[in-house]
């Protein structure tokens, strides 16, 4: 199922009388999901992605704009009859039913024509329970679960009445770390194997990253940038994005470019830019440095530390914007660092240039 | 698929049923608000005009305050006031006394047996009043307590449930309180009355609060205990004025006297209205 | 620490003396009560000790009546009073405006005094030469004839005492379950809506085994409470309730223990304890039921 958002805008009334201004929760907010694709809305919390996810389940209305599935407007569609599957953050199992009671529940409030025997709800609640290897555990009461068989007793419930699209709220937010690395896999598997067009809200960026085939930046109601993982880490549309992704999280400069070089301190670091002269925002990934004796860029060196294949330079300088400056280079380069200074390459991918005021990237 | 069809009939049925619920919650509103009202209506109304009355108005603005004089004159309400009064303020006191102390007890000392009174204490919430109230009207015959205040307040005093809630609520004061006060060389008695009393002020107002109101409306010990209408009680009062005050018909007059009764508490829920709520919903029960 | 152990008993002191003078004691002393025959109250002696007290009891035609009223009235009062209260938390847990206003005013009638309003109930349904009173009024305008409610035929005092009885206990119940209801995790109602569940579904599978813990404590103390009925008695028809043939079991052992027919606490005795094991057995018996319905998380 293809979905729509056209101009979608959430706004809730404010809660402080004497301020009677509201509350943006999603501002105009435009998307197309393709059909079958896995979408990943990323953002710090409050940024309005539990909103736009709530929106889509029909659970609230959009104050503005149209949702669309497919080519049916579905804007003022009541929740209970837009046929989406949700899996709540915690996901809301009902602690009196067993598994399989839990599983069947949605199909048992289908009537009329769409009304199915109790046969064939059990064989659909168990070719779902098998699609997400839970079909040992269909008699445990979800107390008697652990978090991760809750989490697929929650999918397997939103799955089993083959819904237009799949929504996931947080998913892997309850899990334990290991946990969180299997379970990814898990939903993206789940998600190849039924080709349900799915979104889910996170905070976490690695989880957004790795299975996501679009992600969808946010902040303060407002997309930043939609694109494919790699694209969006590479190619950053604003500051806020590219200082959003990555881990260690990339190092920030003030720079300035003169005649088509970008300076930072005194030091060229980047030439032949063909950008205005001024005063810019420079980020550079800790990727992003080579380590080079006669680099062109030498930051005072604070400490190493040892990770085993790569190892983590913290360097600090006076123009960097944060605390210190974190470079991850290979394991060999340890060889060419001595004294108190060290000097880097830096490779021209990994430097972004942004505009003072608005944050936009210009390179 | 119609979609503007389910829409519509979507917001057709949560409107209808909207109302629904609203007619339904006001229907109960009146049925819990009319005795009130006539109660008050009736209070105002004169003998005469009540008595006329084959089919009873709904309104009427002919009224007068002739009914409450004569409820403070005719029979001995100010003298039921009192009394209950005094019964409410000596039992609540004496009752905060005793939890009090208990509560402490049980919640900050370390004592052999401890455990163990305390279970027996929570085994007494079982005990129902009426087998007890039999033994406790023959102890205060015995004793010649009858149509005394000390009867009447005495065996009214301990309550379990209030030890149990206050006990609760001292044992979620942090330890290092204490130990911190004992370092400073502060006695057990002044930490009861300096630190815990006033952290604990909010439960202890509703268990003050809760007593005062079962008090107030306490009938069957002081319907036992008293004879003689100079230690009756606003309840027993009520019965009495029913029977025998008035003359049995003056209806406006007998409920001058009940509004009379009734306004205190209710100026008193009206004032602590969440902490009461809050209070019965952890476990209060009427009788 | 020996000083300790002094210490923590004194400060307890206070409540054993009270509790064990008007508790413990006398709940010893009932029993031995009610198997001491022919107990004189003058001379505090007794003829001897047996069953006699309870076989009496039992027989007295009062003491059945007063049995087969308090049962109609929990038969009647605690299932009707329990589902008007479900009804009435569920339509107020629904709706946002005007929720706190109907809050306070349901709660009023447990702040009052039983037998004021007991009083204002008794003009609303009496019959006196001078009215029929408001009741049979609005009953008129549907072709009803009037009945005197509280001086009349059995079944209408039974009728008034089991409203009575239903006003009286609303407020309790309905505060307990709004504030059950509204500890339900509003996601299961949003997970039952993304799935299409229809309010009488997401009601009876969702909230009702949800809340069913409150709504089997409050089916047990309303039991209990109902057993105890006596000051709601008394409030609508005086104190001499045989005569209205309206006593209950409590209203039974206070008129043996003291009034018209008093004077004979071995008979009170015993018919508390027999009340007393009554409750325990319905109690009992709603436990086991319950097993099977309540779930409790």
């Amino acid at each position: 199922m293809k979905v729509t958002l056209q101009n979608v805008t959430k706004k809730y009334p404010s809660r402080n009388k004497k301020q009677p201004s509201e509350v943006i929760a999603v501002k105009d907010f435009s998307l197309e999901i393709e059909d079958g694709a896995l979408i990943g809305l990323l953002g710090p919390s409050g940024c309005g992605k539990s909103t736009t996810l709530n929106l889509l389940s029909g659970l609230q209305k959009p104050t503005e704009g149209r949702i669309f599935f497919g080519e049916d407007d579905v804007t003022d569609l009541p929740a209970e009859n837009r046929g989406v599957g949700l899996v709540f953050q915690n996901y809301a199992l009902y602690p009196h039913l067993t598994v399989k009671q839990n599983i069947t529940f949605p199909l048992e409030n289908r009537r009329g024509k769409d009304k199915l025997t109790r046969k064939q709800m059990d064989e659909m609640a168990l070719e779902t329970a098998r699609l997400v290897q839970i079909d040992q555990l269909m008699d445990r009461k979800p107390s008697e679960l652990s978090g991760g068989q809750q989490q697929r007793v929650a999918i397997a419930r939103a799955l089993v009445k083959k819904p237009r699209i799949l929504l996931l709220d947080e998913p892997l937010s309850n899990l334990d770390a290991r946990l969180r690395l299997q379970t990814r896999e898990e939903i993206r598997r789940i998600q190849r194997s039924t080709g349900v067009t799915t979104v889910f809200v996170t905070h976490d960026q690695d989880e957004a990253m790795s299975i996501s085939d679009l992600i969808v930046v946010m902040k303060d109601g407002v997309v930043h940038q939609i694109g494919k993982p790699q694209e969006v880490y590479d190619q950053p549309a604003d500051l806020f994005v590219a200082k959003f992704l990555g881990t260690p999280p990339i190092n920030m400069f003030d720079g300035n470019v003169r005649d088509g070089v970008l300076y930072i301190g005194e030091q060229a670091v980047q030439r032949q830019l063909s950008l205005p002269d001024g005063k810019v925002d420079v980020a550079i990934r800790p990727e992003g440095f080579t380590v080079n004796n006669s680099g062109a860029f030498t930051c005072d060196l604070d400490r190493i530390e040892v990770m085993g294949r790569d190892i983590s330079i913290v360097s600090t300088h006076p123009d960097s914007l944060g605390e210190c400056i974190r470079s991850i280079v290979s394991a060999d380069s340890i060889k060419e660092l001595s004294g108190a200074k060290v000097s880097f390459d830096l490779k021209p991918s990994k430097v972004h240039i942004f505009e003072k005021d608005s944050g936009k990237r210009l390179y | 698929m119609d979609f503007d069809k389910i829409e519509k009939t979507a917001r057709y049925k949560r409107r209808a049923l909207n109302t629904l619920i609203y007619v339904f919650l006001g229907i109960w509103a009146l049925i819990v608000l009319f005795p009130f009202y006539w109660m008050v209506l009736t209070s105002l109304k004169s003998y005469g005009s009540y008595n006329a009355e084959w089919i009873p108005k709904l309104f009427t603005l002919d009224l007068t305050l002739e009914n409450y004089f004569s409820a403070f004159t005719a029979v001995p309400l100010a003298k039921y006031f009192l009394n209950t009064v005094i019964f409410t303020l000596g039992t609540t006191a004496l009752m905060l006394a005793v939890t009090v102390l208990a509560a402490f007890a049980f919640s900050r000392l370390e004592f052999r047996g401890k455990n163990l009174a305390f279970t027996l204490f929570l085994s007494l919430m079982m005990i129902p009043g009426e087998l007890v109230v039999i033994t406790n009207y023959v102890t205060a015959t015995n004793l010649e307590l009858r149509n005394t205040f000390t009867g009447l307040i005495l065996p009214s005093v301990a309550s379990v449930f209030y030890i149990y809630l206050l006990k609760e609520n001292f044992s979620q004061i942090p330890d290092e309180l204490y130990y911190a006060a004992k370092v400073d060389g502060t006695g057990d008695l002044k930490y009861l009355f300096k630190v815990m009393i006033p952290i604990c002020k909010p439960t202890i107002i509703t268990v003050t609060i809760l007593k005062v109101i079962e008090c107030w409306n306490s009938y069957v010990w002081p319907r036992l205990v008293t004879d003689e209408q100079a230690y009756f009680l606003v309840s027993n009062g009520i019965q009495e004025i029913r029977e025998n005050g008035f003359g049995r018909d003056n209806i406006p007059a007998m409920m001058a006297a009940v509004v009379v009764i009734s306004v205190p508490l209710i100026i008193l829920f009206l004032i602590f209205r969440r902490r009461i709520m809050a209070g019965v919903a952890r476990g209060g029960m009427k009788g | 620490m020996k000083n300790n152990n002094l210490k923590g008993w004194l400060y307890l002191l206070p409540a054993i003396l009270f509790l064990g003078a008007f508790l413990v004691y006398p709940l010893i002393d009932v029993l031995i009560y009610s198997f001491e025959e022919s107990f004189n109250f003058a001379s505090q002696s007794s003829t001897g000790i047996g069953g006699f007290n309870y076989s009496y009891v039992l027989h007295d035609p009062y003491f059945l009546k007063a049995l087969r009223n308090t049962f109609i009235l929990v038969a009647v009062t605690v299932p009707l009073s329990t589902m008007i209260a479900l009804f009435i938390s569920v339509a107020l847990s629904s709706v946002k405006k005007l929720r706190e206003l109907f809050q306070t005013v349901y709660f009023l009638p447990y702040v009052t005094n039983t037998l004021a309003v007991g009083l204002v109930f008794m003009i609303l349904f009496k019959q006196t030469p001078y009215s029929d009173g408001l009741i049979n009024v609005i009953l008129g305008v549907f072709g009803m004839s009037p009945v005197d409610f509280i001086g009349g035929p059995y079944w209408a005092k039974m009728l008034v005492l089991c409203v009575y009885t239903v006003w009286i206990v609303m407020p309790f119940k309905i505060l307990i379950l709004t504030g059950s209801l509204a500890s339900v995790d509003n996601t299961y109602y949003n997970a039952a809506k993304v799935d299409g569940t229809s309010r009488f579904r997401v009601f009876r599978r969702i909230t009702l085994p949800m809340i069913s813990p409150t709504l089997f404590y409050l089916i047990i103390t309303g039991f209990i409470g109902a057993f105890k009925a006596y000051s709601d008695a008394v409030a609508l028809f005086g104190t001499q309730l045989n005569a209205a043939e309206m006593n209950t079991i409590v209203g039974y052992i206070y008129d043996m223990l003291y009034g018209s027919s008093g004077g004979y606490p071995s008979y009170a005795s015993a018919a508390a304890i027999i009340l007393f094991c009554i409750v325990l057995t319905i109690t009992c018996i709603n436990l086991l039921v319950s097993k099977k319905h309540v779930h409790y998380s």
